[in-house]
């Protein structure tokens, strides 16, 4: 080393230094020219359509043809959904900004856009398209952990008001008064009045359904072991996940629970479903698993715990009725 | 204004030619490679906690435990240094450990294991080189000066720290987000870096030492000296950038993508003092610095719990954060200088960083024990209420020693 001469040696290092620059640049250009999305762009015919996200692109394809022509959109979102001609969305967190809310009319103008902080992972609108609910995760990122927790809040786009985090309403567990720092709150799904509504509460270790009073700023725990609930169009049936063994590490079965007569019916799905299901009509729910190599995909099954599961669209998550009909996407 | 610029460009220059050529070398070496560390490190707690779902314990352990297990590591690398009188060649074995570490990150994809396996390599690395290099400066450095030479090199280390998160930033950007990349133009900096210490860096002058003065045997003579349970104690109170900046996120609720500017700010705080701070140790003692740089960590754990909120908070947390490094981290290695035989320089540095490490593993872990049992609040309250019963236990250790 010391044998070579100084001039060499910055030569030298000159030299590896704009040999490795060009490499490191290359990898980063490649990197960004990678097509994230695979699938094209194509119109879809008319009739009844489901909104779901592509790579995390929003899209739209045809409740008769699922699996067919699909309209894929420039918006990017991790979660969205669509019910009463509202369209919610919230955006990934990117390396240089953290995720938030939009809500867009029908036809995909924005109409308000709420920044938010953590990691989105459940959105739900309200039938009428007026309420919008969200679940982020602060800390953590499944609820197979136990050292997670989430933030659910509630816009009425109606008003503009805002509730930031259910934590703030008053708790009655079992029939009486509670507070406890350790409380979640995720999952929400609105009832038709656009006031009531209900979600995941866990404390203590226990996981369970609530009902909530948005108006009374109130909730109350009605049974155990229920997980992101998501309420049938007619309001007579929950959907919902439950941990296997009300143990979160063991997965979770779909079920559906009926309000009147508080009857529990598995569904055909066996694999491990952790979404909040949603109902494509009063017969069918639609979810998202994920495979091993991290690809979404969309299944249906029926609502009764009769038939099989059903690959409904290839490639998506965050599937949602849209009440859309005509082209103009 | 014209004044205080002529002042400081004056202040500058002082030290730096008053510093040799291999403080100088080592310094660029330290620069380009904390570029590359810095570039991953920035990111890596988000991508840990965040990206792939470990919870703050599971964090505190990877954190802590990796750390602690590259102790054995650096007591080696700093034995076999001096023993074989070859602080250079050792000190770059594990500069390119590191850099092909930042490779194993890119290969090792979102397997946890994998991941800490490549972190425990990269560790590893940073173990075997530390003692070497700072043995280097030492042995090349004369005895009065140790606290500028150290401020120097420590003020260009903080430099490439300062510039790795930037770098971050930008490769992001331009990646479109991909966390590949940034492992991938790491790797090439680290590459860089190990070039320079091959080219400039002049192996340690000075006799070869008669072999028996390198014993193990020795070396426990070193381990029985004050310095070694002094730094540990302070090793145990010292929570770890990650759980700082983990906190501080979620006090501010800050925007992911600004996390990694929280590392950006302590190293501007850290090479603005680092100099200024290891003059101020040669002139008015560094155990006076040290001391009162590691009383810097209580404001920090307690503004961390306080009702200080938004952007104050966060600045005068790195203001603080950054002077507990710039005043203890360089001056803590000037002081082993001083204290330390010169043929067992590079063992004895080692003894007292693996001490500091292995305490910093304990209090990584508890801390993220504490976190999740009691909150954040309670926990920093905890760590405040340690670190000001181990100062004065501290400073009674390297008083009677020095």
């Amino acid at each position: 080393m010391i044998a070579l001469s100084p001039r060499i040696r910055v030569l030298v290092t000159v030299l590896a230094a704009l040999l490795l620059a060009g490499v490191a640049v290359a990898y980063t250009a490649l990197a960004r020219d990678r097509p994230p999305v695979a699938t094209g762009s194509s119109p879809v015919g008319g009739g009844p359509r489901l909104q779901v996200l592509t790579n995390g692109r929003l899209s739209t394809v045809s409740r008769a043809d699922p699996g067919g022509p699909r309209e894929v959109t420039e918006l990017q979102c991790d979660r969205a959904y669509t019910a009463g001609g509202t369209v919610a969305c919230l955006k990934p967190v990117g390396p240089l900004s953290s995720t938030g809310l939009i809500v867009l009319d029908a036809s995909l103008r924005e109409r308000s856009a709420l920044p938010l902080t953590g990691f989105p992972n459940r959105l739900r609108v309200s039938s009428t398209g007026r309420m919008v609910a969200w679940t982020l995760f602060i800390d953590g990122h499944s609820y197979a952990t136990t050292g997670f927790s989430t933030r659910a809040g509630i816009l009425d786009t109606r008003t503009g008001r805002l509730v930031k985090s259910l934590e703030e309403f008053t708790i009655t567990l079992d029939g009486h008064p509670y507070r406890n720092a350790d409380v979640n709150f995720w999952g929400v799904t609105f009832t038709a009045d656009d006031n009531r509504f209900y979600a995941t509460m866990s404390t203590n270790g226990r996981r369970h359904l609530v009902e909530g009073d948005f108006a009374a700023r109130t909730v109350k725990t009605l049974r155990d072991n229920v997980e992101c609930p998501s309420l049938s169009p007619d309001g007579t049936r929950i959907a919902y996940k439950s941990a296997i063994d009300a143990d979160p590490k063991k997965g979770w079965r779909l079920s559906v629970l009926d309000l009147a007569t508080q009857r529990i019916t598995p569904l055909a799905e066996t694999r491990s479903v952790d979404d909040q299901a949603a109902w494509l009509d009063d017969q069918t729910v639609a979810y998202a698993l994920q495979t091993s190599d991290g690809t979404n995909n969309t299944w249906s099954v029926p609502a009764d715990g009769t038939g099989t599961p059903r690959l409904l669209v290839p490639g998506a998550n965050s599937p949602a009725p849209s009440e859309v009909l005509a082209a103009g996407r | 204004m014209y004044l205080s610029t002529l002042d400081r460009s004056r202040a500058a220059g002082g030290p730096v030619r008053a510093v040799g050529g291999t403080v100088l070398a080592l310094g660029t070496v330290s620069l380009v490679t904390d570029v590359s560390a810095e570039m991953v490190t920035a990111i890596l707690p988000l991508y840990l906690v965040v990206g792939l779902q470990f919870s703050p314990a599971a964090y505190g352990v990877i954190d802590g435990l990796y750390t602690g297990a590259t102790v054995l590591l650096r007591l080696v690398g700093g034995y076999v240094a001096d023993r074989i009188n070859r602080h250079k060649t050792v000190a770059g074995i594990g500069y390119g450990l590191s850099a092909f570490a930042k490779l194993g990150l890119l290969a090792a994809g979102t397997s946890g294991p994998l991941i800490g396996l490549v972190i425990t390599a990269d560790r590893a690395g940073k173990g075997l080189r530390t003692a070497p290099r700072d043995a280097l400066i030492t042995l090349a450095t004369p005895q009065e000066r140790l606290g500028r030479a150290f401020g120097v090199h420590r003020t260009m280390d903080a430099v490439g720290a300062f510039l790795g998160p930037i770098a971050t930033l930008g490769v992001l950007a331009l990646g479109g987000g991909a966390f590949g990349p940034v492992f991938m133009a790491s790797f090439c900096v680290a590459l860089l870096a190990v070039l320079i210490l091959v080219l400039f860096v002049p192996n340690a002058k000075g006799t070869r030492p008669h072999p028996s003065a390198v014993s193990w045997r020795a070396v426990a003579r070193l381990g029985r000296g004050r310095l070694l349970p002094a730094a540990c104690l302070l090793g145990l109170v010292t929570i770890g950038d990650g759980f700082v900046y983990l906190v501080l996120q979620r006090r501010v609720e800050l925007g992911i993508g600004w996390f990694p500017m929280l590392a950006v700010g302590t190293s501007l705080v850290y090479l603005l003092l680092a100099a200024p701070l290891g003059r101020l140790a040669d002139r008015i003692g560094r155990l006076k610095v040290f001391i009162c740089g590691n009383a810097t960590l209580i404001g920090v754990y307690l503004l961390l719990d306080g009702p200080l909120g938004g952007w104050p908070l966060i600045v005068l947390v790195l203001a603080l954060y950054g002077t507990f490094y710039a005043a203890t981290d360089g001056i803590l290695m000037a002081l082993a200088g001083s204290m330390l035989p010169p043929e067992l320089r590079a063992t004895g540095m080692a003894l007292v960083q693996s001490g500091q490490a292995l305490s910093y593993a304990v209090s990584s872990v508890l801390f993220g024990l504490a976190w999740q049992a009691w909150g954040t609040g309670p926990a920093c309250l905890v760590a405040a209420a340690a670190t000001a019963i181990a100062l004065p236990l501290t400073a009674f250790l390297l008083a009677k020693e020095s």
